[in-house]
């Protein structure tokens, strides 16, 4: 059973067993416009929650996507690399960042639901 | 159709109804132009060299084995070549420039002729310094012009630009608060400011805090004072502002600001609001760089290059940067090293080879000596008075955040007038282009949404900016009743439609390579 | 005021428009105590065209130009005959006084040639891509240093002892600022052993080639050593004329070129404005400084050039960008880009022919002076021979006689054993009088 949960940094992270995978949301994706950067990390690195994990650059805008949750590494999306342009295709599906080896689940638990995430960005 | 005695037509009619391609690819006298890697031929050359018999025994069996690649071309095709280029760029010279904060204002050709000088101009940087007295004269003759426009006791010459004078402000600081003891990695900075300030903060090897605004468009004072503390080594402030302000509470942020041990770096970007009217100095700013092709007129040449003199305070001046210039009661001497520095000098490094831009210096001071103080003064008023009157003008039918009080040489206007037209920031911007007028300053200053700022500088006429305030207010009542043609796609008329920027960067090209050679792999 | 276009009417009727009493109404919000009147500057007053001439040219007149005189300075400026046709065209209104390209549809002019400019330092450095353009070679050094510690993650910089003094005191005072800086000493003809300097921390080696004293370096060794240890090399080139004659700094393994481009196009200026040369190797790009033109299309399809990559830059990242640098040497590149386009394959190889022709007819010429030494035996345009008395008195007898004969190595670097070194420079502008009234006021000057 996978869950997915959203920081106010509008990244999103979706927990499988103790895999999280992550991504930045569709209107993260919408604000920056067309993408055509993406720099991803390589397996094996740790990273530690709220730390810069990954680059995420349109034409008018340079932006780091932060690690949700703290943990190791396990795959970057190269598939980004190749082809920016998916993360406005398709941001909360194909388009993931990178997969990590959840550290702690507390601190998967403190994030953002759904709910409260649409509620944050209706505020901003 | 108004005809002239010839009987021909002589308006162009309208352009754009005229849709039949013509068969050179051309348009009257657009001319499209292909590379220059695309029209030269092997063999030809533009250049009459000699060609000498060399021995190879002197180059250490290190001859270059392969062609390098370049083009030949003869001078008439060269010539033609860049002349047509020239054609597709919009200048001063041909039109109203009024982008914000960048101050494009008349460069007169005095300047020129005066740089071109051959003893300015073909001297060199290491020759004899008593075979170089005019050259150190004229350099000294500026520092005595920036020093007292400024109320400042020094100037550090050799900074190549704006933010290259920024670095060279910081350093100097950084060298003053380690000659205390001190340790202070925080630096303060505005969240309107140039983004060069951040920049070059952290470049300095500083971190950065910000400042939020006040609604009014000020830097929030008493936010500034909260966040002074024993870590914080300066602030970097604009003055005017980067919202085209005057700082009202500048003095007593100064004040404060060296209370708590800090220093005062003033981006001197805006200085050509104020020059002849107020000396930095009597503000209590320790370090201000002054864009010479701002200010001054030195001019801009599509992106360089600039100068960015740095003046220092008195607690500042110990660490200016190497060179030093002197003058020892019979002549100039350049110091340019550390050890033979004297009278206290700590020079903190050096900024660059050599003295500076004494090109750009050449062509300020034939601006400063052409104006005299009474000049630059008017200059500084005018620019103020004929933004203030673009400000009234215009701020009934577009909108201006801070449209009550009066501004200093730039007005700025956000985008909410155009909110429900349907017609975007851009769109307005780029429509602009076809009536023959390059683009304000878009989304700058960040503190503004969809700001546009508009610095008209003092060297339009009265003429001038009426026709350019009638064509502003029709586009926004046009805007406004829903009259979308003219903003739509546009530029329609300009050498180019508007450009693929997410192409280009997604799949960068950045050089031409021939045809039977692949781009490389990114 | 010439230059002023409002009339004291106009500025009556503005004012009117605006509702201000008069132009101090516009200056409210200045502190009172910082008011102060005209009689507060100490400065003169406006003065006409002629009258500005005349007190200019008064002191243009103090300074012994270059091309009055038999001339044989170098040193990271260079003296060469730039054609008539580039600083007619960099006059022209519409290169002279337009901003950056930020509006690409009606700055096409600009982006085309800066394309062109890139294209050309990339072919002339032997490298994948170039900027367009730092402020000058030293800047641009510094700048290639800290691109070096980003890309390797590593402090320690080293520099050849053959670096230009001036090159390696901005590299200490930019780059010594986050990581280390450490400084090969050598003279002239001495080896002198880097690769035994580099170690795990090294972000990089920087070599410049011809050296500050004219020698001509070998590229390959030092670069294969850099890149055993995971470190960067990075050429330094102040005369960009010797791209024309020698192999170039990519084909010998750099991984960055930074170098002046005065030389091609651009006067000596006293020092300045000059051009800053960058290129590197394509995988690096996204760690480049300075500004970067793209080739696109416009909305017709019809190709056009756009400024791209700028997430790198100051304007968006602030305070994570890779440099604070916002300007570039605009007019200075378009003036080696024409140049180098008049020049071409054949100009540019003859022209660099040339410079080495006649330096090496120098070199002969004064080596048979008494009391001259030649110190470098593989040069370009450049090289420095030992006198048997200091340098610098003998540049200032010879000055005194109307000659400009070279840089004491000791204005570059404050050093007791450098005392008696004189950098010496002949191009295409020094006549065979030339060489030989220096040959013989040497000879005079050192009996």
């Amino acid at each position: 059973m996978s869950e997915v949960r959203y920081t106010d940094q509008h990244e999103w992270v979706r927990v499988d067993g103790d895999t999280a995978t992550v991504g930045i949301t569709k209107f993260a994706a919408e604000q920056l416009g067309d993408v055509v950067f993406v720099e991803v990390p390589e397996a094996g690195r740790k990273v530690n929650a709220g730390g810069e994990a990954a680059v995420v650059e349109s034409v008018k805008a340079a932006s780091e996507v932060y690690a949700p949750v703290g943990g190791e590494v396990t795959e970057g999306n190269a598939a980004l690399a190749d082809d920016p342009a998916k993360v406005n295709a398709d941001p909360e599906g194909d388009a993931w960042f990178f997969k990590m080896k959840l550290a702690d689940s507390g601190e998967f638990a403190k994030l953002m639901t759904r709910a409260q995430y649409d509620e944050f960005v209706k505020g901003l | 159709m108004t005809m002239n005695r010839q009987g021909r037509p002589s308006a162009p009619g309208t352009v754009e109804e005229n849709e039949l391609p013509t068969i050179s690819g051309d348009r009257g006298l657009d001319h499209e132009e292909g590379l220059i890697f695309e029209l030269g031929r092997e063999g030809m050359t533009g250049v009459d060299v000699p060609d000498v018999q060399m021995s190879e025994t002197r180059l250490g069996g290190l001859r270059r084995k392969g062609p390098i690649g370049l083009p030949g071309l003869s001078e008439p095709e060269v010539v033609r070549h860049y002349v047509r280029l020239s054609r597709q760029n919009y200048a001063i010279d041909s039109g109203l420039y009024p982008l914000g904060s960048c101050t494009m204002k008349h460069n007169p050709r005095l300047n020129e002729k005066m740089a071109r000088l051959p003893g300015f101009g073909d001297v060199h940087p290491l020759q004899p310094q008593q075979t170089v007295q005019g050259a150190f004269a004229l350099i000294s003759e500026l520092m005595r012009w920036l020093t007292t426009l400024t109320g400042m006791p020094a100037v550090a010459m050799s900074p190549k630009a704006g933010a290259h004078g920024e670095l060279c402000g910081l350093l100097a600081i950084r060298a003053a608060i380690e000659a205390r003891g001190e340790k202070r990695p925080r630096i303060l900075v505005p969240e309107s400011a140039h983004g060069t300030n951040p920049a070059t903060a952290a470049f300095a090897g500083f971190t950065v805090d910000e400042v939020p605004a006040t609604k009014g468009g000020h830097v929030d004072a008493d936010a500034l004072e909260a966040k002074l503390g024993p870590d914080v080594c300066a602030i970097m402030l604009t003055n005017p502002n980067t919202c085209g302000l005057f700082e009202p509470r500048i003095i007593e942020m100064a004040e404060a600001v060296h209370k708590a041990g800090a220093y005062f770096y003033c981006d001197g970007a805006n200085f050509n609001a104020i020059a002849g009217r107020v000396r930095p100095g009597d503000l209590g700013i320790d370090a201000m760089h002054i864009n010479l092709h701002k200010t001054f007129s030195t001019p801009h040449g599509g992106g360089g290059p600039g100068a960015g003199p740095v003046v220092l305070s008195e607690r500042l001046a110990p660490y200016a940067p190497l060179p030093l210039l002197m003058h020892d009661g019979s002549e100039f001497r350049m110091i340019e090293h550390a050890d033979a520095a004297s009278g206290g000098a700590k020079p903190f490094g050096r900024m660059c080879a050599f003295h500076g831009q004494m090109g750009m210096f050449t062509r300020a001071l034939a601006y400063m000596l052409s104006h005299g103080r009474d000049g630059v003064r008017q200059a500084s008023e005018d620019a103020v008075l004929s933004a203030n009157y673009i400000l009234a003008s215009l701020k009934d039918v577009m909108s201006a955040p801070f449209g009550e009080g009066p501004c200093m040489h730039e007005a700025l206007f956000d985008d909410s007038f155009l909110e429900g037209t349907g017609v975007t920031t851009l769109d307005f911007a780029k429509a602009m282009i076809d009536e023959g007028y390059h683009p304000m300053t878009m989304y700058f200053p960040l503190v503004v949404h969809g700001a546009m700022l508009i610095e008209p500088t003092e060297s339009e006429s009265k003429e001038s900016l009426d026709r350019f305030i009638h064509v502003l207010r029709t586009m926004a009542l046009e805007a406004k009743d829903g009259k979308k043609e003219r903003f739509e796609g546009a530029p329609r008329l300009a050498p180019r439609r508007r450009l693929d920027e997410t192409a280009a960067a997604r799949k960068p090209v950045l050089r031409w390579r021939p045809k039977d050679l692949p781009q490389a792999a990114e | 005021m010439r230059y002023h276009p409002l009339t004291a009417d106009d500025r009556v009727r503005m004012l009117g428009r605006i509702g201000a009493a008069g132009i101090d109404a516009l200056f409210r919000d200045v502190p009172a105590s910082a008011v102060v009147p005209l009689s507060a500057f100490d400065l003169p007053d406006t003065k006409g065209e002629l009258e500005v001439e005349r007190v200019m040219a008064r002191m243009a007149a103090r300074n012994m130009s270059a091309g009055s005189v038999p001339f044989f300075c170098g040193a990271g400026a260079y003296r060469h005959h730039v054609p008539s046709a580039v600083d007619h065209l960099i006059q022209r209104s519409e290169f002279l006084t337009s901003y950056t390209p930020y509006q690409p549809e009606i700055a096409q002019g600009t982006l085309q040639y800066l394309f062109e400019f890139q294209t050309q330092v990339a072919l002339l450095t032997g490298m994948e891509v170039a900027n367009a353009s730092l402020y000058d070679g030293s800047t641009a050094t510094a700048e290639g240093v800290l691109m070096a510690q980003r890309v390797t993650r590593r402090p320690k910089a080293i520099l050849s002892g053959g670096l230009h003094p001036h090159y390696a005191e901005t590299v200490e005072t930019v780059a010594g600022l986050s990581g280390k800086v450490v400084r090969a000493q050598t003279m002239p003809g001495q080896a002198e052993d880097l690769a035994s300097m580099i170690d795990g921390e090294t972000a990089c080696v920087v070599v410049q080639s011809p050296d500050v004293f004219g020698q001509i370096r070998d590229l390959k060794p030092i670069a294969e050593a850099a890149h055993a240890k995971g470190a960067l090399l990075i050429v330094v080139v102040t005369e960009a004329m010797s791209f024309g004659l020698l192999e170039s700094p990519g084909a010998q393994g750099a991984d960055i070129v930074a170098a002046e481009g005065q030389a091609i196009g651009n006067g000596l200026n006293f020092g300045g404005p000059y051009v800053g040369l960058f290129a590197t190797r394509e995988k690096f790009l996204r760690q480049m400084p300075g500004r970067l033109c793209g080739e696109t299309k416009d909305a017709d399809g019809k190709r056009g050039f756009v400024l791209t990559l700028s997430t790198r830059e100051q304007h968006i990242r602030r305070d994570k960008a890779t440099s604070n640098i916002c300007t570039n040497s605009g007019l200075c590149c378009l003036a080696f880009t024409i140049h180098l386009s008049l020049l071409g394959e054949e100009g540019l190889t003859r022209l660099a022919r040339l410079n080495h022709a006649r330096a090496s007819a120098l070199a002969d010429r004064l080596a048979k002076v008494k009391g001259v030494s030649l110190m470098t035996d593989s040069f370009f345009n450049e090289f420095t021979i030992r006198l048997s008395k200091p340098a610098s008195s003998v540049v200032d007898a010879l000055a005194e006689k109307g000659i400009i004969a070279g840089v004491p190595a000791s204005r570059l670097m404050p050093h007791e054993k450098v005392r008696d070194l004189l950098i010496v420079c002949a191009t295409e502008t020094n006549t065979d009088e030339d060489l030989e009234a220096l040959a013989k006021g040497l000879s005079e000057v050192l009996s």
